[in-house]
Parts: C-alpha cells; sequence; structure tokens
C-alpha cells in the first residue's frame, strides 16, 4: 500500500486539487511553453482573421479605390446599397438559389441517408456518393456546362428526344438560378447525405426497438421517432449549408458570369464585381458586412427557433 | 417443426421469423390456431401484410439506391467519353455512349504534346495551355498549405488541449468564433494585405492566408489530442522530456491517423479552391489549375467550343484527387461525419 501511495507523490499536479507550491511553477512554465506552441498560428489568426475582420468593418465605412487612401464617409455606403436595385436584385437571386438549393438538398440527402441506414451501409457507396464533393466547384461548373449545352449536350439530346424544345439552362433568365442550384445539388447531395447518415447511427436502437413493440409504422416511427431525434443534427447541417450556400460564387464564375443581364448575379458575384471591376473596396466591404450579418442572423434564428442545441435524446 | 421455432401460440405470428406463419400443413396444433387466425382475425392478417411491403420495400430502396449511383457516377463517365471523343465529330454523335470518332488529340493538347496547327485542325484555340505549368503551381501550393496548416495547426492544438496556460480556454473561443465568419469577408481586406506587402501574384500570396492555421483544424485535432492518455506523456517527463520532446515523438506520432486524415481534407480543399487564387493569382506564373481551366474556357470561342479539351483538361485536373480518394477513400468518408458536426 504505502509503496503504492508513494509512487506517484513526485509527479503531484497529476490530479491533485491541493496544488502545491510545485504545480504552480510548472503552471508558469505551461505558459512560455503554449506560447512558444501557439506563435505560429497567432500570426496566421491575428493577421489574416482578425485584423482583416476589422479592416473590413473598418473600410466599409470609406470611400477606397485601392489608388490612394481610404475616405472615411461614414454610412454613406450603406444608405447607398438600400437604394441600389442591383444589391436587391443580387439578394432576391441569392435567397432563390438558396432556397431550392436548400430545398432539394435537404431532402435529397435525407432520403439518401436513410436508404444508406437501412439498406446500404457500405463504404463503397458512401464514397461514390461524395465523389461530386471532392471535385473542385470548377470542375462540377465544367461539366455540367458541357451536359447542359443548348446544341450538344446530352441532356438537351434527351429531351429533344423526348420531343420536348430544348432548354437553355445556363442562357435563358428563367432557367440560370435553377440550373446553378441544381448543378450544386448534384454536388453537394451526397456530402449532406454522409452528415445526416452520421446522425442516424446516433440514434440508439433500442428506441426503434420500443417502437415496434409498440406496433408503430414505418411512417409513424419516422415522423415520431427518426426526425424529433435527428433534429439536432439536420439544424447543424441546414446552418452549415445555408451558409455555405449564401456565398455561392465559383459556379456562376465559371458557367454564367452573373448572366444573362444580372439574372444570375448572386450577392457574393455582386462583391467581387464591385471590388475587382468598378475598384470599389469600400461600397464593396459595406456589401460584405451586410452578407455577414445576414449570415450570422440565419445562423442565430436556425439555432434559436429550431433548438438546434438541445438534443431529445437523455 | 414449427413448435420448435415458436413455443407460444401467441408469440409466434407476431415474434415474425418469416415462413413460420405459412406452413398450415405442418400439422401441430400450433399451426391450427394459425391458419384460424390468417382465414378471418384482423389481428393476424394486420402482422401477415407488412411482410410484403417490406419486400418490395427493399426492392424499391436498392432500385433508389443505384439510381442515385447512376445521377453520380455517369457524369463522370460522360465527363471520359467526351474527352477520348474527337471535338469535330461530337456534334455528329452528340447522343452515343461511345467516344464519338475515338482520340487522343484532346489529351495531346491539354497536355501540350501538339502543336497550335494540329490543335486548330482538332477543334482547339491554338493558344498554348501551360498545363503542366498550373499543374506544378497547383501541387506547389496545396502541398505547402498542407504542411504548415497541418503542422502549425497540430502545434496550436497541443497548446489548447495538453498544456495548462491562463486565458486558454478564452483564447480558443475566440479562434472557435472566427469560424463564423465568412471567407468572401476576410478576402477583401487581406487582399489588401496581401497586395501591399507586394505579394500579388507570388506563392507567397496565395499560401500564406492558409499556412498557419484554420480554425477548423486546430478544432479538430485538438479534440483528438484531449483524448489522449496523460500517462505516456507523465512517464516521459518523469525521464525529464519536455514539451518540444513530448510533441515531436509522443503525440504526433499517435495521433497519426487523426493528422493524415486532416491532411487529406487540407489538401483536396487547397487544390479545390478558386477564389482566393483567383483574386491573388491571375498571373501566368503561379496560376493555379482551377484558375487555369476558367481561363482556358474563356479561351474557347463561344461558336465552337473545344468541348473534348475542355472535357480532358477537367479530368486531369481532378485526377490527382481521384487517386487520393481510391487510395485514402475510406478515411475521407468516415471523416465527414465528423468534420460535418463542427
Amino acid at each position: 500500500m504505502t509503496t503504492i501511495t508513494k509512487l506517484p507523490d513526485p509527479t503531484a499536479g497529476r490530479a491533485g486539487q491541493p496544488a502545491p507550491a510545485r504545480k504552480n511553477r510548472r503552471r508558469s512554465g505551461d505558459l512560455r511553453i503554449a506560447l512558444f506552441f501557439i506563435f505560429p498560428a497567432m500570426i496566421g489568426f491575428v493577421a489574416f482573421f482578425l485584423i482583416p475582420t476589422i479592416r473590413g468593418v473598418y473600410l466599409s465605412f470609406t470611400e477606397y479605390s485601392i489608388l490612394g487612401e481610404p475616405e472615411w464617409i461614414g454610412v454613406k455606403n450603406y444608405t447607398s446599397i438600400l437604394g441600389d436595385e442591383l444589391f436587391w436584385n443580387a439578394m432576391t437571386v441569392t435567397v432563390q438559389y438558396v432556397a431550392l438549393n436548400i430545398g432539394f438538398q435537404t431532402v435529397i440527402a435525407l432520403g439518401l441517408a436513410l436508404l444508406m441506414h437501412r439498406v446500404a451501409k457500405s463504404t463503397f457507396i458512401r464514397g461514390a456518393l461524395l465523389l461530386p464533393f471532392l471535385v473542385a466547384n470548377v470542375i462540377v461548373a465544367l461539366l455540367w456546362f458541357w451536359m447542359l449545352d443548348y446544341q450538344l449536350g446530352i441532356v438537351n439530346e434527351v429531351i429533344n428526344w423526348l420531343g420536348l424544345p430544348r432548354i437553355a439552362f445556363f442562357g435563358s433568365e428563367q432557367w440560370a438560378i435553377p440550373t446553378i442550384a441544381f448543378v450544386n445539388v448534384w454536388r453537394h447531395m451526397g456530402y449532406t447525405a454522409l452528415l445526416i447518415f452520421a446522425g442516424l447511427q446516433a440514434i440508439p436502437n433500442h428506441v426503434y426497438e420500443v417502437a415496434s413493440l409498440d406496433g408503430a409504422s414505418p411512417a409513424r416511427t419516422f415522423w415520431s421517432i427518426t426526425m424529433p431525434l435527428l433534429r439536432p443534427v439536420l439544424v447543424l447541417v441546414l446552418v452549415v449549408t445555408v451558409i455555405g450556400s449564401f456565398q455561392v460564387f465559383d459556379t456562376v464564375a465559371v458557367t454564367t458570369g452573373g448572366g444573362p443581364i444580372n439574372a444570375s448575379r448572386v450577392i457574393q458575384m455582386y462583391i467581387y464585381q464591385k471590388a475587382f471591376t468598378e475598384s470599389d473596396f469600400g461600397y464593396a466591404s459595406a456589401l460584405s458586412v451586410i452578407l455577414f450579418v445576414i449570415l450570422a442572423l440565419v445562423a442565430f434564428i436556425q439555432m434559436k427557433f429550431l433548438k438546434g442545441n438541445e438534443s431529445d435524446l437523455d | 417443426m414449427t413448435t420448435s421455432t415458436n413455443p407460444r401460440p401467441g408469440a409466434g405470428p407476431r415474434g415474425s421469423t418469416s415462413p413460420s406463419g405459412r406452413p398450415t400443413d405442418a400439422g401441430s396444433r400450433n399451426s391450427g390456431a394459425h391458419s384460424a387466425g390468417d382465414g378471418g382475425t384482423s389481428a393476424a392478417s394486420a402482422v401477415v401484410r407488412p411482410r410484403k411491403p417490406v419486400k418490395w420495400g427493399r426492392i424499391g430502396a436498392w432500385t433508389l439506391v443505384a439510381v442515385a449511383l447512376i445521377v453520380t457516377l455517369a457524369p463522370f463517365l460522360w465527363m471520359l467519353r467526351t474527352a477520348l471523343s474527337s471535338n469535330h465529330s461530337l456534334a455528329a454523335n452528340a447522343g452515343s455512349l461511345l467516344p464519338a470518332d475515338f482520340s487522343w488529340g484532346a489529351f495531346k493538347r491539354v497536355l501540350g504534346l501538339q502543336s497550335p496547327e494540329e490543335a486548330i485542325a482538332e477543334g482547339g484555340s491554338g493558344a498554348a495551355i501551360n498545363f503542366w505549368l498550373y499543374l506544378r503551381n497547383s501541387i506547389i501550393v496545396s502541398t505547402l498549405v498542407t504542411a504548415g496548416q497541418v503542422f502549425f495547426s497540430a502545434m496550436a492544438a497541443y497548446a489548447f488541449s495538453r498544456l495548462r496556460w491562463p486565458g486558454r480556454d478564452k483564447v480558443f473561443a475566440l479562434f472557435l468564433a472566427t469560424m463564423m465568419v465568412p471567407p468572401i469577408f476576410t478576402a477583401l481586406p487581406n487582399f489588401l494585405m496581401i497586395k501591399n506587402l507586394g505579394l500579388l501574384n507570388t506563392y507567397a500570396g496565395i499560401i500564406l492566408p492558409f499556412l498557419f492555421m484554420t480554425p477548423f483544424a486546430i478544432f479538430f485535432l485538438r479534440q483528438f489530442f484531449l483524448s489522449m492518455s496523460r500517462e505516456v506523456e507523465e512517464a516521459a517527463m518523469l525521464d525529464g522530456a519536455k514539451h518540444v520532446r513530448i510533441f515531436f515523438q509522443i503525440v504526433m506520432p499517435n495521433a497519426a491517423a487523426p493528422l493524415a486524415t486532416l491532411a487529406l481534407l487540407t489538401f483536396i480543399g487547397t487544390w479545390n479552391e478558386y477564389f482566393w487564387p483567383l483574386l491573388v493569382g491571375q498571373d501566368e506564373s503561379v496560376r493555379v489549375l482551377t484558375v487555369g481551366l476558367g481561363v482556358f474556357k474563356s479561351q474557347s470561342p463561344q461558336g465552337a467550343p473545344d468541348w473534348s479539351g475542355l472535357m480532358a483538361a477537367t479530368l486531369v485536373a481532378a485526377l490527382p484527387v481521384l487517386l487520393l480518394f481510391i487510395a485514402f477513400g475510406k478515411k475521407v468518408v468516415n471523416s465527414i461525419g465528423f468534420s460535418g458536426i463542427k
């Protein structure tokens, strides 16, 4: 007995709440070594996350065209944005895109996740469904740009073969946004399904056993057990995907460039053009502050009203 | 004998084992009870009926899985099929499943193995596509970002998980909070900073913002470091090892699996990044593949785009990710569940 209690004694701080002087010395020693370990990350954090965030807010109150110095103009950028038709158009287009994208993506992904959970758990199938997500946005965009081509694209060939009129998917005002939304649903559905699948795996089996003992139908089980228990995961998935899809850019930039006319000029495309085509960095910064605020609100509302951080389990 | 599987008549039909309900000829007191139930009482038929839909349901479910796989994979095959077609024959054979007039021309064009005249004759733009250069740039950028980000994030994660220092959790919370800031928001000021530093169109300009950390990488590794046992570490300390040695010789090797997973995700993510290299890496000498593909597309005259060439280019650009995925697919797939629940 005595030998066992004596042995760990020199290490002291281990589980020891009655911190002796030795532990205090170790604590300050830890601080110095901690600073060493955290130093590179701190540089990156301060230089490329913290300062840019502050500077971005500052720039939004200035007029700044890269040449020369930023000039403080107060809230003028924001007031002009409120009366900017192109901004409202960009917002409308973006919201349309987000609604289409998230709507289809969530439903399809939920279906796929249930399929994976109930019948096909193989890693191969999950891997295959994930494939589009791993390929660059640009590549996915070009691939579908080709497949949906008006003249030669396979999709229009099939439409034509069915005896229907060809569709200018990327080239017509009413089709541009649904098409871009579709392309990104295709890219993300497997990924989103995997996230939901992980949530399904976390639901303990005994809950289902109890339900089947009570004679609950599959539909009843789905609506009364699966969906409520999946809620925290679904909310997280929604927050992540909505925030992601508000920032759609790559697909638009490579396919339509925002056209035809302004039909697919999403908010990030508008910010990009203001900054780099019109060299209006103050205005572009104000736009990105607004986007930031919207995203924060979306996340807050989703977490708050869908109670994403509360689980019905335990 | 049915009696052996269903000792109690009442439990029989509900206890399920599929064929046990049917064979009424099995000649026992039990089966008699069953057949009576099958004939009339709603209770038994309600129990038997769900069996058929379940079977159909499985067939239906597998059909849906098959459809999902086709929808997911067919476009990639179409990409390959187009890349192996001759550009001029695409129009005549727009719907044929096999390559139209099989040709390696598109790949040769992309890889710079064709003279401009040949390229134009085959429907290319004739402009030089420095594909090898873009490929090299992508490799340089992705490798450096991956190495730096994973290593420095691991260091920080060590400080956040294994060391005790005042203010640790507050600093970590601050790091985490920046996960909420959308990339576009920091992209503009970062562009200005890179420009002011004179680093536009340099590797450094493309790499620096991602070299030291991302909040996600630190969070990801911290989770694993927290779960490692303290025993080995303390034994090493008794032997007089310092934190630097513990980090390199104990923590890093023990966390090889999560480090590899993070490296894989970081590499793929950096390889696919478009927006930032588009802002700061426009110059030919540092242009990465994703940006190069965009340029390739815009080079194609609107009237007759070089579709075979474009698909060959996208395929070659996707190849490294596809190979990584074939090699380490399971790791990626299994890490998704974790990475999503940020």
